[in-house]
Protein backbone atom coordinates (compact mmCIF):
# COMPACT_ATOMS: atom_id res chain seq x y z
CA UNK A 1 0.00 0.00 0.00
CA UNK A 2 1.78 3.24 -1.07
CA UNK A 3 -0.14 6.06 1.15
CA UNK A 4 1.43 8.73 -0.60
CA UNK A 5 0.29 7.43 -4.32
CA UNK A 6 -3.59 7.54 -2.76
CA UNK A 7 -3.07 10.91 -1.24
CA UNK A 8 -1.21 12.15 -4.73
CA UNK A 9 -4.20 10.59 -6.93
CA UNK A 10 -7.29 11.70 -4.83
CA UNK A 11 -7.35 15.86 -6.33
CA UNK A 12 -6.90 14.11 -10.03
CA UNK A 13 -10.22 11.51 -9.27
CA UNK A 14 -11.68 14.07 -8.09
CA UNK A 15 -10.96 16.17 -10.86
CA UNK A 16 -13.62 13.51 -12.57
CA UNK A 17 -16.26 14.32 -10.24
CA UNK A 18 -18.30 17.11 -11.72
CA UNK A 19 -18.61 14.84 -15.00
CA UNK A 20 -19.56 12.03 -13.14
CA UNK A 21 -22.41 14.18 -11.77
CA UNK A 22 -23.51 15.94 -14.66
CA UNK A 23 -23.92 12.54 -16.62
CA UNK A 24 -25.79 11.43 -13.49
CA UNK A 25 -27.46 14.86 -13.10
CA UNK A 26 -28.93 15.12 -16.76
CA UNK A 27 -29.41 11.29 -17.51
CA UNK A 28 -31.67 11.02 -14.30
CA UNK A 29 -33.36 14.51 -15.56
CA UNK A 30 -33.94 13.24 -19.05
CA UNK A 31 -34.94 9.72 -18.07
CA UNK A 32 -37.59 10.70 -15.47
CA UNK A 33 -39.01 12.94 -18.24
CA UNK A 34 -39.14 9.90 -20.46
CA UNK A 35 -40.30 7.58 -18.00
CA UNK A 36 -43.43 9.91 -16.79
CA UNK A 37 -44.28 9.92 -20.56
CA UNK A 38 -44.10 6.06 -20.34
CA UNK A 39 -45.98 5.60 -17.22
CA UNK A 40 -48.50 7.47 -18.83
CA UNK A 41 -48.17 5.24 -21.64
CA UNK A 42 -48.11 1.88 -19.49
CA UNK A 43 -51.36 2.91 -17.23
CA UNK A 44 -53.46 3.45 -19.99
CA UNK A 45 -56.00 0.87 -20.84
CA UNK A 46 -55.57 1.28 -24.65
CA UNK A 47 -53.05 -1.58 -25.75
CA UNK A 48 -51.66 0.86 -28.79
CA UNK A 49 -50.34 2.65 -26.00
CA UNK A 50 -49.12 0.14 -22.69
CA UNK A 51 -47.67 -2.36 -25.09
CA UNK A 52 -45.23 -0.14 -26.37
CA UNK A 53 -44.01 1.22 -23.37
CA UNK A 54 -44.13 -2.10 -21.75
CA UNK A 55 -41.92 -3.42 -24.96
CA UNK A 56 -39.63 -0.21 -24.05
CA UNK A 57 -39.43 -1.40 -20.41
CA UNK A 58 -38.78 -5.05 -21.10
CA UNK A 59 -35.83 -4.07 -24.11
CA UNK A 60 -34.22 -1.22 -21.88
CA UNK A 61 -34.60 -3.42 -18.90
CA UNK A 62 -33.47 -6.41 -20.37
CA UNK A 63 -30.46 -5.81 -21.80
CA UNK A 64 -27.03 -4.88 -19.91
CA UNK A 65 -26.36 -1.00 -19.58
CA UNK A 66 -22.90 -1.80 -21.48
CA UNK A 67 -24.39 -3.43 -24.40
CA UNK A 68 -26.53 -0.57 -24.49
CA UNK A 69 -23.74 1.96 -24.22
CA UNK A 70 -21.76 0.31 -26.96
CA UNK A 71 -24.51 -0.02 -29.55
CA UNK A 72 -25.10 3.87 -29.01
CA UNK A 73 -21.67 4.87 -29.72
CA UNK A 74 -19.97 2.39 -31.78
CA UNK A 75 -23.13 0.83 -33.01
CA UNK A 76 -24.76 3.79 -34.77
CA UNK A 77 -21.81 5.73 -35.41
CA UNK A 78 -20.59 2.74 -38.32
CA UNK A 79 -24.33 4.04 -40.34
CA UNK A 80 -23.10 6.60 -43.24
CA UNK A 81 -26.74 7.85 -43.36
CA UNK A 82 -26.43 9.08 -39.67
CA UNK A 83 -23.45 10.80 -39.65
CA UNK A 84 -24.39 12.98 -42.14
CA UNK A 85 -27.93 13.57 -40.14
CA UNK A 86 -28.82 16.05 -37.73
CA UNK A 87 -28.12 14.03 -34.90
CA UNK A 88 -24.74 13.50 -35.07
CA UNK A 89 -23.35 16.64 -34.18
CA UNK A 90 -24.67 14.92 -30.92
CA UNK A 91 -23.73 11.57 -31.27
CA UNK A 92 -20.35 11.75 -32.22
CA UNK A 93 -19.84 13.18 -28.44
CA UNK A 94 -18.95 10.22 -26.24
CA UNK A 95 -20.68 12.94 -23.77
CA UNK A 96 -24.19 13.20 -25.00
CA UNK A 97 -23.90 9.00 -26.43
CA UNK A 98 -23.38 8.32 -22.38
CA UNK A 99 -26.35 10.67 -21.13
CA UNK A 100 -28.58 8.97 -24.27
CA UNK A 101 -27.84 5.50 -22.99
CA UNK A 102 -27.89 6.14 -19.59
CA UNK A 103 -31.56 8.10 -19.57
CA UNK A 104 -32.92 5.67 -21.49
CA UNK A 105 -31.83 3.04 -19.23
CA UNK A 106 -33.19 4.34 -15.94
CA UNK A 107 -36.40 5.91 -18.10
CA UNK A 108 -37.25 2.35 -18.24
CA UNK A 109 -36.38 1.28 -14.43
CA UNK A 110 -38.08 4.68 -13.24
CA UNK A 111 -41.48 4.11 -15.22
CA UNK A 112 -42.00 0.57 -13.45
CA UNK A 113 -41.21 2.91 -10.57
CA UNK A 114 -43.71 5.14 -10.94
CA UNK A 115 -46.14 2.69 -12.52
CA UNK A 116 -45.75 0.84 -9.21
CA UNK A 117 -46.18 4.17 -7.33
CA UNK A 118 -49.70 4.56 -8.63
CA UNK A 119 -51.08 1.68 -8.41
CA UNK A 120 -50.09 0.94 -4.92
CA UNK A 121 -52.63 4.20 -3.92
CA UNK A 122 -55.70 2.44 -2.28
CA UNK A 123 -58.74 2.33 -4.22
CA UNK A 124 -60.82 3.91 -1.39
CA UNK A 125 -59.06 7.24 -1.49
CA UNK A 126 -60.50 7.74 -4.93
CA UNK A 127 -63.43 6.58 -4.31
CA UNK A 128 -63.57 9.60 -1.37
CA UNK A 129 -62.18 12.33 -3.78
CA UNK A 130 -65.23 11.13 -6.43
CA UNK A 131 -67.61 11.45 -3.32
CA UNK A 132 -66.23 14.56 -3.04
CA UNK A 133 -67.28 15.56 -6.38
CA UNK A 134 -62.99 16.25 -7.24
CA UNK A 135 -62.09 16.20 -11.14
CA UNK A 136 -59.96 13.44 -12.28
CA UNK A 137 -56.90 16.17 -12.61
CA UNK A 138 -57.94 16.94 -9.42
CA UNK A 139 -57.75 13.64 -7.66
CA UNK A 140 -54.21 13.16 -9.56
CA UNK A 141 -52.97 16.32 -7.99
CA UNK A 142 -54.48 16.19 -4.63
CA UNK A 143 -54.59 12.55 -3.90
CA UNK A 144 -52.73 10.16 -6.39
CA UNK A 145 -50.05 12.07 -7.25
CA UNK A 146 -48.87 12.86 -3.26
CA UNK A 147 -49.32 9.14 -2.18
CA UNK A 148 -47.78 7.27 -5.03
CA UNK A 149 -44.44 10.01 -4.55
CA UNK A 150 -44.30 8.76 -0.99
CA UNK A 151 -44.33 5.08 -2.24
CA UNK A 152 -42.21 5.24 -5.02
CA UNK A 153 -39.53 7.18 -3.20
CA UNK A 154 -37.75 4.39 -1.79
CA UNK A 155 -37.05 2.56 -4.46
CA UNK A 156 -36.38 5.91 -6.60
CA UNK A 157 -33.71 6.41 -4.06
CA UNK A 158 -32.10 3.17 -5.45
CA UNK A 159 -32.33 4.03 -8.52
CA UNK A 160 -30.58 7.26 -8.38
CA UNK A 161 -28.00 5.28 -6.33
CA UNK A 162 -27.68 2.88 -9.23
CA UNK A 163 -26.84 5.33 -11.76
CA UNK A 164 -24.42 7.52 -9.51
CA UNK A 165 -22.78 3.64 -10.03
CA UNK A 166 -24.07 2.62 -13.66
CA UNK A 167 -22.04 5.86 -14.78
CA UNK A 168 -19.03 4.64 -13.78
CA UNK A 169 -19.38 2.58 -17.65
CA UNK A 170 -18.98 5.74 -19.21
CA UNK A 171 -15.39 5.08 -19.10
CA UNK A 172 -15.34 2.52 -21.66
CA UNK A 173 -16.35 5.09 -24.39
CA UNK A 174 -13.45 7.35 -23.68
CA UNK A 175 -14.85 9.40 -21.16
CA UNK A 176 -12.53 10.77 -18.51
CA UNK A 177 -14.88 10.36 -15.48
CA UNK A 178 -13.84 9.02 -11.84
CA UNK A 179 -13.42 5.59 -13.64
CA UNK A 180 -11.88 6.72 -16.32
CA UNK A 181 -9.09 8.65 -14.81
CA UNK A 182 -8.78 5.85 -12.09
CA UNK A 183 -8.06 3.66 -15.49
CA UNK A 184 -5.67 6.19 -16.83
CA UNK A 185 -4.21 6.71 -13.54
CA UNK A 186 -3.57 2.80 -13.09
CA UNK A 187 -2.01 2.51 -16.42
CA UNK A 188 0.28 4.91 -15.70
CA UNK A 189 1.08 3.86 -12.18
CA UNK A 190 0.39 0.27 -12.02
CA UNK A 191 -1.52 0.20 -8.57
CA UNK A 192 -4.56 -0.49 -8.84
CA UNK A 193 -5.40 -1.39 -5.24
CA UNK A 194 -4.40 1.88 -3.91
CA UNK A 195 -6.28 4.18 -7.13
CA UNK A 196 -9.30 1.94 -7.52
CA UNK A 197 -9.90 1.93 -3.36
CA UNK A 198 -9.81 6.11 -3.95
CA UNK A 199 -12.13 5.85 -6.59
CA UNK A 200 -14.82 3.50 -4.54
CA UNK A 201 -14.62 6.04 -1.78
CA UNK A 202 -15.73 8.71 -3.86
CA UNK A 203 -18.40 7.05 -4.84
CA UNK A 204 -19.27 6.11 -1.56
CA UNK A 205 -19.19 9.35 -0.37
CA UNK A 206 -21.47 10.38 -2.98
CA UNK A 207 -24.15 7.62 -2.46
CA UNK A 208 -23.83 8.32 1.22
CA UNK A 209 -25.16 11.89 0.61
CA UNK A 210 -27.91 10.19 -2.24
CA UNK A 211 -29.17 8.32 0.54
CA UNK A 212 -29.02 11.03 3.07
CA UNK A 213 -30.74 13.30 1.09
CA UNK A 214 -33.87 10.52 0.20
CA UNK A 215 -34.31 10.26 3.52
CA UNK A 216 -34.93 13.20 4.64
CA UNK A 217 -37.15 14.50 1.70
CA UNK A 218 -38.71 10.58 2.73
CA UNK A 219 -39.40 12.29 6.21
CA UNK A 220 -40.15 15.32 5.40
CA UNK A 221 -43.01 13.65 3.16
CA UNK A 222 -44.44 11.18 5.95
CA UNK A 223 -45.41 13.55 9.16
CA UNK A 224 -48.20 11.13 9.64
CA UNK A 225 -46.04 8.08 10.28
CA UNK A 226 -43.53 10.43 12.65
CA UNK A 227 -44.68 9.93 16.62
CA UNK A 228 -45.82 12.67 18.05
CA UNK A 229 -43.72 14.24 20.49
CA UNK B 1 37.51 -47.35 -8.73
CA UNK B 2 36.26 -47.96 -12.18
CA UNK B 3 32.95 -49.40 -9.68
CA UNK B 4 32.19 -46.11 -8.06
CA UNK B 5 32.71 -44.18 -11.53
CA UNK B 6 30.26 -46.16 -12.67
CA UNK B 7 28.23 -45.48 -10.00
CA UNK B 8 28.81 -41.96 -9.91
CA UNK B 9 27.79 -41.84 -14.07
CA UNK B 10 24.44 -43.79 -13.01
CA UNK B 11 23.97 -41.30 -10.54
CA UNK B 12 24.62 -38.23 -12.72
CA UNK B 13 22.27 -39.36 -15.17
CA UNK B 14 19.48 -40.18 -12.82
CA UNK B 15 19.77 -36.46 -11.71
CA UNK B 16 20.07 -35.03 -15.51
CA UNK B 17 17.07 -37.21 -16.50
CA UNK B 18 15.20 -35.88 -13.54
CA UNK B 19 16.03 -32.22 -14.11
CA UNK B 20 15.61 -32.98 -18.15
CA UNK B 21 11.66 -34.65 -16.25
CA UNK B 22 11.09 -31.46 -14.62
CA UNK B 23 12.29 -29.06 -17.12
CA UNK B 24 9.60 -30.75 -19.38
CA UNK B 25 6.30 -30.68 -16.85
CA UNK B 26 7.47 -27.04 -16.11
CA UNK B 27 4.93 -24.61 -17.13
CA UNK B 28 5.48 -21.09 -18.09
CA UNK B 29 1.88 -18.95 -18.20
CA UNK B 30 2.16 -16.11 -20.78
CA UNK B 31 -0.23 -13.56 -21.20
CA UNK B 32 -1.19 -11.75 -24.49
CA UNK B 33 -3.77 -9.37 -24.70
CA UNK B 34 -5.81 -10.81 -28.17
CA UNK B 35 -6.62 -7.68 -29.87
CA UNK B 36 -3.70 -6.13 -31.76
CA UNK B 37 -2.99 -8.35 -35.03
CA UNK B 38 -0.71 -8.95 -36.29
CA UNK B 39 0.84 -9.23 -33.07
CA UNK B 40 -1.88 -10.81 -31.30
CA UNK B 41 -5.13 -11.40 -31.80
CA UNK B 42 -8.48 -13.65 -31.46
CA UNK B 43 -9.65 -15.61 -34.35
CA UNK B 44 -12.96 -16.09 -35.15
CA UNK B 45 -13.62 -19.34 -33.59
CA UNK B 46 -12.09 -17.83 -30.84
CA UNK B 47 -8.60 -19.27 -30.51
CA UNK B 48 -5.44 -16.87 -29.84
CA UNK B 49 -3.05 -16.18 -32.83
CA UNK B 50 -0.62 -14.15 -34.07
CA UNK B 51 3.04 -13.55 -34.00
CA UNK B 52 3.79 -13.68 -30.27
CA UNK B 53 1.89 -16.77 -30.26
CA UNK B 54 3.99 -18.87 -32.51
CA UNK B 55 6.93 -17.04 -30.13
CA UNK B 56 5.83 -17.84 -27.32
CA UNK B 57 5.04 -21.30 -28.30
CA UNK B 58 8.78 -21.20 -30.02
CA UNK B 59 10.41 -20.10 -26.82
CA UNK B 60 8.45 -22.39 -24.62
CA UNK B 61 9.93 -25.40 -26.98
CA UNK B 62 13.25 -24.02 -26.69
CA UNK B 63 13.29 -24.43 -22.88
CA UNK B 64 11.53 -27.49 -23.45
CA UNK B 65 8.40 -26.05 -21.22
CA UNK B 66 5.19 -26.45 -21.80
CA UNK B 67 3.29 -23.07 -22.35
CA UNK B 68 -0.22 -22.06 -21.34
CA UNK B 69 -1.11 -18.64 -23.00
CA UNK B 70 -3.48 -16.45 -21.90
CA UNK B 71 -5.60 -13.44 -23.08
CA UNK B 72 -5.69 -10.75 -20.78
CA UNK B 73 -7.26 -6.96 -21.25
CA UNK B 74 -4.27 -4.34 -21.36
CA UNK B 75 -5.05 -2.07 -19.12
CA UNK B 76 -4.54 -4.68 -16.52
CA UNK B 77 -1.69 -6.65 -18.23
CA UNK B 78 1.01 -5.69 -15.68
CA UNK B 79 -1.08 -5.54 -12.24
CA UNK B 80 -2.09 -8.93 -12.79
CA UNK B 81 1.44 -10.14 -14.01
CA UNK B 82 2.52 -8.58 -10.53
CA UNK B 83 -0.56 -10.82 -8.58
CA UNK B 84 1.48 -13.60 -10.52
CA UNK B 85 -1.94 -14.93 -12.62
CA UNK B 86 1.01 -15.63 -15.21
CA UNK B 87 4.48 -15.30 -15.72
CA UNK B 88 5.74 -14.02 -18.73
CA UNK B 89 4.14 -10.82 -20.95
CA UNK B 90 3.92 -11.02 -24.73
CA UNK B 91 1.30 -8.38 -25.99
CA UNK B 92 3.36 -6.09 -28.47
CA UNK B 93 4.53 -4.50 -25.30
CA UNK B 94 7.67 -1.90 -25.37
CA UNK B 95 10.83 -1.98 -23.03
CA UNK B 96 10.47 1.65 -21.70
CA UNK B 97 12.11 2.89 -18.75
CA UNK B 98 8.90 3.59 -17.03
CA UNK B 99 8.00 -0.12 -16.87
CA UNK B 100 11.03 -1.39 -16.25
CA UNK B 101 10.45 0.71 -12.98
CA UNK B 102 7.77 -2.31 -12.41
CA UNK B 103 8.74 -4.99 -14.38
CA UNK B 104 11.72 -6.72 -16.36
CA UNK B 105 11.94 -7.52 -19.73
CA UNK B 106 13.96 -10.20 -21.48
CA UNK B 107 14.57 -9.32 -25.32
CA UNK B 108 13.71 -7.25 -27.23
CA UNK B 109 12.36 -9.42 -29.65
CA UNK B 110 11.19 -7.32 -32.32
CA UNK B 111 10.99 -3.59 -33.35
CA UNK B 112 8.33 -1.94 -34.76
CA UNK B 113 8.27 1.83 -35.93
CA UNK B 114 5.22 4.24 -34.46
CA UNK B 115 2.66 5.76 -36.76
CA UNK B 116 -0.01 7.87 -37.24
CA UNK B 117 -2.93 6.88 -39.22
CA UNK B 118 -5.93 8.78 -41.00
CA UNK B 119 -8.56 8.51 -43.53
CA UNK B 120 -7.81 8.56 -47.18
CA UNK B 121 -9.73 12.72 -47.44
CA UNK B 122 -8.37 13.78 -44.61
CA UNK B 123 -6.26 16.68 -45.31
CA UNK B 124 -3.61 16.15 -42.61
CA UNK B 125 -2.12 13.65 -45.62
CA UNK B 126 -1.10 16.56 -47.46
CA UNK B 127 2.08 17.54 -46.21
CA UNK B 128 5.48 15.97 -47.05
CA UNK B 129 7.32 14.23 -44.69
CA UNK B 130 10.44 12.58 -43.83
CA UNK B 131 9.99 8.88 -43.95
CA UNK B 132 11.86 8.11 -40.56
CA UNK B 133 12.06 10.28 -37.41
CA UNK B 134 14.33 9.02 -34.74
CA UNK B 135 13.03 11.05 -31.50
CA UNK B 136 16.20 10.91 -29.22
CA UNK B 137 18.31 12.27 -31.99
CA UNK B 138 16.14 14.46 -34.50
CA UNK B 139 18.24 16.21 -37.50
CA UNK B 140 16.93 18.85 -39.24
CA UNK B 141 15.14 17.13 -41.50
CA UNK B 142 13.06 15.62 -39.14
CA UNK B 143 12.81 18.13 -36.84
CA UNK B 144 10.69 19.73 -40.05
CA UNK B 145 8.45 16.80 -39.94
CA UNK B 146 7.46 17.24 -36.26
CA UNK B 147 7.26 20.92 -36.39
CA UNK B 148 4.52 20.62 -40.08
CA UNK B 149 2.70 17.45 -38.19
CA UNK B 150 2.28 19.99 -35.22
CA UNK B 151 0.74 22.85 -37.27
CA UNK B 152 -1.54 19.91 -39.01
CA UNK B 153 -2.76 18.67 -35.59
CA UNK B 154 -3.09 21.61 -34.01
CA UNK B 155 -6.57 21.58 -32.30
CA UNK B 156 -7.34 17.34 -33.81
CA UNK B 157 -8.01 14.45 -31.85
CA UNK B 158 -5.55 11.61 -31.52
CA UNK B 159 -6.68 8.36 -30.75
CA UNK B 160 -4.23 6.13 -29.45
CA UNK B 161 -4.45 3.02 -26.43
CA UNK B 162 -4.31 3.78 -23.00
CA UNK B 163 -0.95 3.14 -21.45
CA UNK B 164 1.02 2.92 -24.23
CA UNK B 165 4.40 3.95 -25.68
CA UNK B 166 1.95 6.16 -28.34
CA UNK B 167 0.67 7.96 -25.77
CA UNK B 168 3.55 9.15 -24.09
CA UNK B 169 5.33 9.90 -27.02
CA UNK B 170 1.80 12.26 -28.37
CA UNK B 171 1.64 13.93 -24.58
CA UNK B 172 5.77 14.30 -24.90
CA UNK B 173 6.51 15.71 -28.54
CA UNK B 174 2.53 16.78 -29.65
CA UNK B 175 1.09 18.27 -26.71
CA UNK B 176 -1.53 21.00 -28.48
CA UNK B 177 -3.13 17.88 -29.80
CA UNK B 178 -6.43 16.79 -27.74
CA UNK B 179 -5.51 13.00 -27.03
CA UNK B 180 -8.30 10.42 -26.35
CA UNK B 181 -7.67 7.03 -24.84
CA UNK B 182 -8.85 3.46 -25.79
CA UNK B 183 -9.08 0.04 -23.77
CA UNK B 184 -8.51 -1.62 -27.27
CA UNK B 185 -6.38 -0.21 -30.65
CA UNK B 186 -9.59 -1.68 -32.99
CA UNK B 187 -11.69 0.51 -30.54
CA UNK B 188 -9.79 3.52 -32.10
CA UNK B 189 -10.14 2.46 -35.37
CA UNK B 190 -13.44 2.20 -35.71
CA UNK B 191 -13.84 5.73 -34.14
CA UNK B 192 -11.68 6.92 -36.77
CA UNK B 193 -13.52 5.54 -39.13
CA UNK B 194 -16.83 7.46 -37.45
CA UNK B 195 -14.92 10.82 -37.70
CA UNK B 196 -14.94 10.92 -34.18
CA UNK B 197 -11.07 11.29 -34.25
CA UNK B 198 -9.03 12.39 -37.04
CA UNK B 199 -5.74 10.43 -36.61
CA UNK B 200 -4.80 7.48 -35.08
CA UNK B 201 -1.67 6.82 -33.36
CA UNK B 202 -0.25 3.15 -33.36
CA UNK B 203 2.17 0.27 -34.40
CA UNK B 204 3.07 0.91 -38.14
CA UNK B 205 1.82 -2.76 -38.26
CA UNK B 206 -1.27 -2.73 -35.70
CA UNK B 207 -1.96 0.92 -37.93
CA UNK B 208 -1.53 -0.76 -40.91
CA UNK B 209 -4.24 -4.35 -39.31
CA UNK B 210 -7.06 -0.78 -38.92
CA UNK B 211 -6.69 -0.51 -42.87
CA UNK B 212 -7.17 -4.14 -43.21
CA UNK B 213 -9.83 -4.90 -40.81
CA UNK B 214 -13.57 -5.13 -41.95
CA UNK B 215 -15.14 -1.01 -42.47
CA UNK B 216 -11.14 0.14 -42.47
CA UNK B 217 -10.77 0.08 -46.47
CA UNK B 218 -10.92 4.18 -45.88
CA UNK B 219 -7.68 4.25 -43.61
CA UNK B 220 -4.46 5.20 -44.77
CA UNK B 221 -0.62 5.41 -42.93
CA UNK B 222 0.86 8.96 -43.03
CA UNK B 223 4.27 10.80 -41.77
CA UNK B 224 7.07 9.24 -40.86
CA UNK B 225 7.70 6.15 -38.69
CA UNK B 226 8.79 7.37 -35.36
CA UNK B 227 11.25 5.20 -33.41
CA UNK B 228 13.85 6.27 -30.21
CA UNK B 229 13.10 8.13 -27.58
CA UNK B 230 10.26 7.75 -25.81
CA UNK B 231 9.01 4.99 -27.99
CA UNK B 232 11.58 2.76 -26.24
CA UNK B 233 13.91 0.24 -27.74
CA UNK B 234 11.49 -2.70 -29.06
CA UNK B 235 9.38 -5.07 -27.87
CA UNK B 236 10.20 -7.39 -25.45
CA UNK B 237 8.77 -9.98 -22.89
CA UNK B 238 7.68 -8.68 -19.45
CA UNK B 239 8.50 -10.71 -16.33
CA UNK B 240 8.73 -10.11 -12.44
CA UNK B 241 11.46 -8.27 -11.16
CA UNK B 242 12.04 -11.52 -8.59
CA UNK B 243 12.27 -14.02 -11.71
CA UNK B 244 15.87 -13.28 -12.98
CA UNK B 245 15.69 -17.11 -13.84
CA UNK B 246 13.29 -16.95 -16.39
CA UNK B 247 14.90 -13.74 -17.68
CA UNK B 248 18.13 -15.64 -18.07
CA UNK B 249 16.02 -18.21 -19.77
CA UNK B 250 14.08 -16.42 -21.80
CA UNK B 251 17.39 -13.91 -23.05
CA UNK B 252 18.99 -17.03 -23.88
CA UNK B 253 16.14 -18.43 -25.91
CA UNK B 254 15.32 -15.04 -27.70
CA UNK B 255 18.79 -14.41 -28.29
CA UNK B 256 19.25 -17.82 -30.06
CA UNK B 257 15.87 -17.47 -31.88
CA UNK B 258 16.72 -14.17 -33.12
CA UNK B 259 20.21 -15.70 -34.03
CA UNK B 260 19.50 -18.61 -36.32
CA UNK B 261 16.76 -16.28 -38.13
CA UNK B 262 13.62 -18.06 -36.66
CA UNK B 263 12.11 -14.72 -35.23
CA UNK B 264 12.87 -13.46 -38.45
CA UNK B 265 10.83 -16.33 -40.43
CA UNK B 266 7.89 -15.70 -38.11
CA UNK B 267 7.76 -12.24 -38.63
CA UNK B 268 7.79 -12.71 -42.39
CA UNK B 269 4.78 -14.78 -42.00
CA UNK B 270 2.57 -12.61 -40.01
CA UNK B 271 3.86 -9.42 -40.92
CA UNK B 272 4.89 -9.49 -44.32
CA UNK B 273 8.18 -7.77 -43.93
CA UNK B 274 11.11 -9.03 -40.68
CA UNK B 275 10.87 -7.03 -37.30
CA UNK B 276 13.14 -9.12 -35.84
CA UNK B 277 16.25 -7.31 -34.38
CA UNK B 278 19.63 -6.91 -35.78
CA UNK B 279 22.45 -5.89 -34.19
Amino acid sequence: MDLTLMWESLPRLLGGAPLTLQLVGLSLLLGLCIAVGLAVMRLSRNPLLSGPAAAYVFVFRGTPLLVQIFLIYYGLGQFPALRESFAWPFLREAYWCAVLALALNTAAYTSEIIRGGVQSVPFGQIEAARALGMGRMQIYRRIVAPIALRQALPAYGNEIILMVKASSLASTITLLEITGIARRLISQTFAVFEIFIIAGAIYLLMNFVVSRVISLVEWRLTPHLRRAT
Amino acid sequence: MKKSLTVLAAAAALAMTASVAQAQGSKIRVATEGAYPPWNATNAAGKLEGFEIDLANELCKRLSAQCEIVAQDWDGIIPSLQAKKYDVIMAGMSVTDERKKVIDFAGPYASEPTSFAALKNSPLLKGSFAERVTLDQVDGDEQKSIDALKAALKGKTVGVQVSTIQANMLEKHFPDVSMKTYDKIDSAGLDLVAGRIDAVLADRSAAAALAQAEGGKDITLFGPGFTGGVLGVGVGAGVRKDDAQLKANLDKAIQAATADGTIGKLSTQWFGFDISIKK
